[in-house]
C-alpha cells in the first residue's frame, strides 16, 4: 500500500506544533498501524539524501498487544483509529485503502497536555487514582480469598468495568475532554465487590473532585466514551456513579 | 539457606531474622527499579511498612509495566478444587517442569506463599473468575495434573497489576512511596562495596540524576528482546540487571529462555513484536498439522482448507507423543514438538505455523462457553490474522517469552553485591530451566509482597546507623553520572548510517538461528563471532537522529542495544558450555532417541553465575551447585 500521512509534529510542551505530509510506499496490509509508523521513522532515519538523520515522530506505545494502555493517536477524527473496540497497535492496515490520506494527531484535551508529537501526558489518571482508586488493605491483611463468596453477576460486572486500560481515549472523544466514564468503571469495579463497599462513597468523591481539579470536564451523556472505548466499557457504569454516589449529594 | 526440614525453613527463618523497627524503617530509603508485578507489590508493602521507597518506570505510568499483558492466570496451591493440590504438589512440579535445575528451598517457599497472594488479591478488589455459588474458579495449566491456576478472563496480568497499582498508588498519596515516571535506570552506583544508588535519565528533558538509597532493588524483567521479535513490550529490556552484572552482580543461567508454544506466526519483515496466545487455550484446543506432507503442502499453497482434512489425515502430535499429559505438556516441550513437525515439512501457513483447533470443544460445550472463556483472546486473534477462531482453526508457532536466568540472587533475594536485591523475573531463582505456566505472576507477587519485605530487613538493620547520603558530594555517583553522560555522547559521535532497529533486527536473527531452540556447539561458536562482529558495527555505524537533552526514543533504543549486544554473547557462552539439554536449553547433540531433552545430572546439576571480566573478555564461570533432599531427581517425563 501507498500512503499520504499528515502527522502532527510538536518540538516540545511548550513549542507551536503543525502537520508534516509523508509519503510512505510498499506497506503491508498485514503490519499493524504502528508498525506503519515504524516504516515512516524508518525512512526519516535513513534518508541517504539528507546528511543530516531527520527525529523520527516520536509516539507512546509499549505492548503492542493492546493492553497496557500506552498507544494513544486521533486517526483520522476517530480515537485509536477506523474499527471497533481497538486500540491503534491492535489497528491494521487492511482497514485503510492503497492510496489513502491518513491524518495522525495526539490525544487533544487540556487534561493530556502534548509532550512532543504524538505524545501526551496522561499523569492525571494516575493522580485521579491516587485520590482514592483502592482498596485500603495492607500487605498481610487478608482473609481466605473463599471466606467471601461474590455472585457470580456481581463478579463479571466488576471485571467488565476492570477492563478499563487507562488510555484516555474516552477523554480524547469527549466533546467536554470529561474523564467520567475513566472514573466510572474504577468506582463500579471496586464498589460491586464487597472488600471495596465501605469506601465506596468516600472513593467516589474524592475521585470526582480531583477530576475536577485537574481540568476535565464534565459529563453531558453524550455517549462518545462509550463507542470509541477500546475495551467497550459501558456507560452505564456513569449511570451507577450518578445514581448511586453522586445524587446523595444534590439531594438531602 | 536456613537449615532444617524444607518445609519449616522459611517459618524458622521469619522467626528469627533481624528486623528494623518502625522509627527507624522511617530513616531507610528503598529505590525499586521497575513497577511491574515484583515492582509494584514490593514498592507498595515496603511504603506500606514505614520505609521510603523510590520507584521508577520508563514508561508513563507504573500500569503500563509488561506484567499486564500477562493473560491465562496465576498458581497457588489452595486445593479449592479438591483434586490433590497441596504446597508440596505445587513446589514438586514447579522442579520437575524446571527440569531439576532450581533451587529447592527458594521454590518451596515459593509454593507456601502462593496461597497468600490469592487472598491478598482478592481483597485488594482483583475479580477472578468465580462459579454461581460465588466461590473462585480455577483451569488448568501445563506441567500439573490439578486445576490450579486463577484467572480472570484472559487478563489475569492486568487484574493483578492493577490491583498491585492500587496499594501503590495509596502509598504514593500517603507519601512512602514517590515516583518517577518517564525516568529510565542508567547506572548503578556502588559505594564500598555496596549498592548505593542509581544513576537515572529523565526521558522527557535528557537529564541525568542520581537517586541514593540504603538499599536497590531490581525489579525490571526479562532479557526477551535480545531476539528483537518476542511477546514483550517494545521497551522491555535487561540494562538494569545488566549494568548490575558489570558492576558485579553475577548473572546465573543467562541462556535459560523460554520458547512460548502458542503465539501468532511471524507476518513479516515489518513486524515489531510478537503476540501471544495464553497457554490457558491447550484446556481447550488440540494442536494438530496434517498427517500428509502432500496435504501440508496444498494447505500451504491455498487449495485446502483445514477443515477438509478429516480426523484420519491430521496428526495430533502432543496427544500421540505425550498421552498423559497430551495437549498439555509444559511449554519447552510443546514447542520443540512443533518446530520438530515444522522442521520435517508438515508445518501450515508460511510453513512456520500448527494449528491450535477448538472445534471439538465448541462441538461439546458451545461456541457460548468458549466465548466466555476465551472471548478476549478470539477477539485479538481475529483482529491480527483477520479470520475467525470459531470457524477456522488458530495457526500458531513458538517465540521468545520469558527468560528463566537472571540476576543470581541467594535465599534473600540479594544479588552478589550487598545491598542490591533482585526480584521476578530479573532474577534467576525459581523456575529452573523451564518456567510452569501461570508461575510468573506467582513469582512477581511472591517475592514483591512476602519474601522481600522479609528478607531486606535483615539487611536493612545493619544500615540503621548510615545517614543519607548528598549524592553531590560523594565521588561514586558524579563518576557513574559522567560514566552514563560518555557513554550517550559516543553514541551520538558514532554518526553512522544504520538505525538502532536494522542493528536490532539482525541480533534477533543471529541469536534466533544459534542461540534458539535448538543449539549446537558449533552454532553457538558461530554466533558469538557474528555477535561481536555485529557489536562492532553497531559502534561504527549506528545514527542516532534528535538530541540528548529531549524526548528522543532512537536514544534510549540505542542504550538498550548496546546491552543486549553484549547480552547476547554471554547467552551464547553460558549455553555452549552447558553440555546437556535441559528444559528450554536444548542442545542437538544431546537428546534420547526419541528427541527428547537429555541432562546431564553428573557433571551440570549446578546453576551458573557467571562474572564480569571486561567486554571483550569471556567470563569467568562460578558454580553453585544444586542438591535435592525433598524431591527424588528423575527424568521428565509426560508420557
Amino acid at each position: 500500500m501507498d500512503l499520504t500521512l499528515k502527522v502532527w509534529r510538536q518540538e516540545n510542551a511548550k513549542a507551536k506544533g503543525k502537520f508534516e505530509k509523508y509519503q510512505i510506499k510498499n506497506i503491508s496490509p498485514d503490519s499493524s498501524f504502528l508498525e506503519m509508523i515504524d516504516a515512516l521513522n524508518e525512512q526519516l532515519i535513513q534518508d541517504d539524501k539528507d546528511p543530516v538523520a531527520k527525529e523520527p515522530v516520536a509516539f507512546d506505545h509499549d505492548c503492542r498487544e493492546g493492553i497496557c494502555g500506552m498507544c494513544s493517536l486521533y486517526i483520522n477524527g476517530r480515537a485509536h483509529g477506523p474499527d471497533e473496540e481497538i486500540t491503534t497497535c491492535q489497528l491494521h492496515m487492511r482497514k485503510f485503502k492503497d492510496g489513502d490520506t491518513i491524518v495522525i494527531e495526539p490525544w487533544r484535551a487540556n487534561g493530556f497536555p502534548v509532550i512532543k508529537d504524538l505524545m501526551v501526558d496522561r499523569q492525571a489518571f494516575d493522580k485521579i487514582l491516587q485520590s482514592g482508586g483502592f482498596i485500603s488493605a495492607n500487605t498481610g491483611n487478608a482473609p481466605d480469598a473463599n471466606a467471601i463468596p461474590i455472585g457470580k453477576d456481581k463478579a463479571e460486572e466488576a471485571m467488565d468495568a476492570a477492563s478499563c486500560i487507562g488510555c484516555g481515549a474516552c477523554v480524547a472523544t469527549c466533546k467536554n475532554s470529561s474523564a467520567m466514564l475513566f472514573v466510572a468503571s474504577k468506582v463500579s469495579q471496586l464498589a460491586l465487590l464487597p472488600q471495596g463497599k465501605h469506601e465506596s462513597v468516600k472513593r467516589a468523591h474524592a475521585m470526582i473532585a480531583k477530576m475536577d481539579e485537574l481540568g476535565f470536564g464534565h459529563c453531558t451523556n453524550t455517549g462518545a466514551c462509550e463507542v470509541e472505548c477500546p475495551k467497550g466499557i459501558s456507560l452505564d457504569h456513569i449511570a451507577r456513579l450518578n445514581r448511586e454516589f453522586l445524587a446523595a449529594n444534590l439531594m438531602p | 539457606m536456613p537449615a532444617g526440614p524444607i518445609a519449616e525453613k522459611w517459618t524458622k527463618y521469619k522467626a528469627e531474622q533481624d528486623l528494623v523497627n518502625p522509627a527507624n524503617k522511617r530513616k531507610l530509603d528503598i529505590i525499586v527499579v521497575g513497577t511491574g508485578l515484583g515492582g509494584a507489590a514490593a514498592a507498595a508493602s515496603l511504603g506500606e511498612l514505614g520505609f521510603k521507597v523510590k520507584n521508577f518506570c520508563y514508561s508513563d505510568s507504573p500500569r503500563r509495566a509488561h506484567s499486564i499483558a500477562a493473560q491465562g492466570g496465576i498458581n497457588a496451591a489452595k486445593n479449592y478444587q479438591n483434586d490433590g493440590d497441596s504446597i508440596y504438589r505445587l513446589f514438586y512440579d514447579t522442579v520437575k517442569g524446571g527440569d531439576y535445575r532450581a533451587r529447592e528451598g527458594n521454590v518451596y517457599r515459593l509454593a507456601e506463599v502462593s496461597n497468600d497472594i490469592i487472598d491478598q488479591c482478592v481483597t485488594q478488589g482483583v475479580p477472578f473468575a468465580r462459579d454461581y455459588g460465588g466461590y473462585l474458579d480455577n483451569r488448568s495449566f501445563g506441567g500439573a495434573l490439578v486445576s490450579r491456576t486463577f484467572y480472570a478472563r484472559g487478563q489475569t496480568g492486568q487484574q493483578l497489576l492493577l490491583g498491585a497499582y492500587g496499594a501503590l498508588n495509596r502509598q504514593i498519596a500517603a507519601g512512602n512511596v514517590t515516583m518517577h515516571v518517564r525516568t529510565e535506570m542508567m547506572d548503578l552506583v556502588v559505594v564500598d562495596g555496596k549498592a548505593r544508588g542509581i544513576i537515572t535519565r529523565d526521558l522527557i528533558t535528557g537529564e541525568l540524576n542520581s537517586h541514593f538509597g540504603h538499599a536497590v532493588v531490581l525489579a525490571t524483567g526479562g532479557y526477551g528482546n535480545v531476539f528483537f521479535l518476542s511477546t514483550n513490550a517494545m521497551g522491555s529490556n535487561g540494562s538494569a540487571s545488566y549494568k548490575a552484572y558489570k558492576k558485579g552482580a553475577m548473572f546465573a543461567n543467562p541462556s535459560f529462555v523460554q520458547i512460548h508454544p502458542t503465539c501468532i506466526p511471524v507476518h513479516g519483515d515489518a513486524q515489531s513484536k510478537l503476540t501471544l496466545m495464553s497457554e490457558s487455550l491447550r484446556n481447550d484446543g488440540r494442536i494438530w498439522v496434517p498427517k500428509e506432507k502432500e496435504d501440508a503442502d496444498k494447505i500451504r499453497k491455498g487449495e485446502l482448507s483445514p477443515l477438509d482434512l478429516p480426523e484420519e489425515k491430521r496428526d495430533y502430535y502432543l496427544e500421540r507423543r505425550y498421552p498423559a499429559f497430551g495437549n498439555l505438556v509444559p511449554r519447552d516441550v510443546a514447542s520443540r514438538a512443533a518446530k520438530e513437525r515444522c522442521d520435517a515439512g508438515y508445518g501450515v501457513g508460511s510453513g512456520q505455523a500448527v494449528y491450535l483447533d477448538f472445534a471439538d470443544a465448541i462441538g461439546r460445550l458451545g461456541k457460548a462457553a468458549i466465548e466466555a472463556r476465551y472471548g478476549n483472546l478470539f477477539q485479538m486473534y481475529e483482529k491480527i490474522v483477520d479470520t475467525n477462531p470459531y470457524e477456522l482453526p488458530m495457526m500458531i508457532y513458538p517465540a521468545i517469552h520469558y527468560t528463566m536466568g537472571g540476576t543470581w540472587v541467594d535465599y534473600e533475594l540479594q544479588t552478589t553485591i550487598p545491598g542490591l536485591f533482585s526480584i521476578g523475573e530479573a532474577n534467576f531463582s525459581d523456575h529452573g530451566a523451564n518456567r510452569l505456566g501461570a508461575s510468573a505472576l506467582m513469582q512477581g507477587l511472591a517475592d514483591g509482597y512476602f519474601v522481600l519485605p522479609y528478607t531486606i530487613q535483615r539487611y536493612l538493620a545493619d544500615q540503621i546507623g548510615v545517614a543519607r547520603m548528598n549524592t553531590d558530594e560523594v565521588p561514586e555517583f558524579n563518576t557513574v553520572k559522567k560514566d552514563t553522560k560518555t557513554l550517550i555522547d559516543k553514541l551520538f559521535a558514532v554518526k553512522g548510517k544504520r538505525s538502532v532497529d536494522s542493528i536490532h533486527k539482525e541480533l534477533g536473527h543471529i541469536m534466533w538461528n544459534h542461540v534458539g531452540m535448538g543449539r549446537t556447539a558449533e552454532g553457538l561458536k558461530e554466533g558469538i563471532e557474528m555477535i561481536k562482529k555485529l557489536r562492532k558495527e553497531f559502534w561504527e555505524d549506528v545514527r542516532i537522529p534528535g538530541k540528548e537533552n529531549s524526548i528522543n526514543p532512537e536514544l534510549e533504543k540505542a542504550c538498550r542495544l548496546a546491552d543486549f549486544l553484549e547480552l547476547g554473547e554471554l547467552m551464547a557462552q553460558d549455553a555452549l558450555h552447558r553440555n546437556e539439554s535441559c528444559g528450554g536449553h536444548f542442545r542437538e547433540e544431546y537428546k534420547t532417541p526419541e528427541g527428547e531433552a537429555l541432562r546431564d545430572d553428573k557433571n551440570f546439576m549446578y546453576v551458573a553465575a557467571w562474572e564480569f571480566q571486561g567486554t571483550e573478555n569471556p567470563a569467568k564461570l562460578h558454580k553453585e551447585s544444586l542438591s535435592y533432599e525433598a524431591i527424588e531427581v528423575k527424568t521428565r517425563n509426560y508420557k
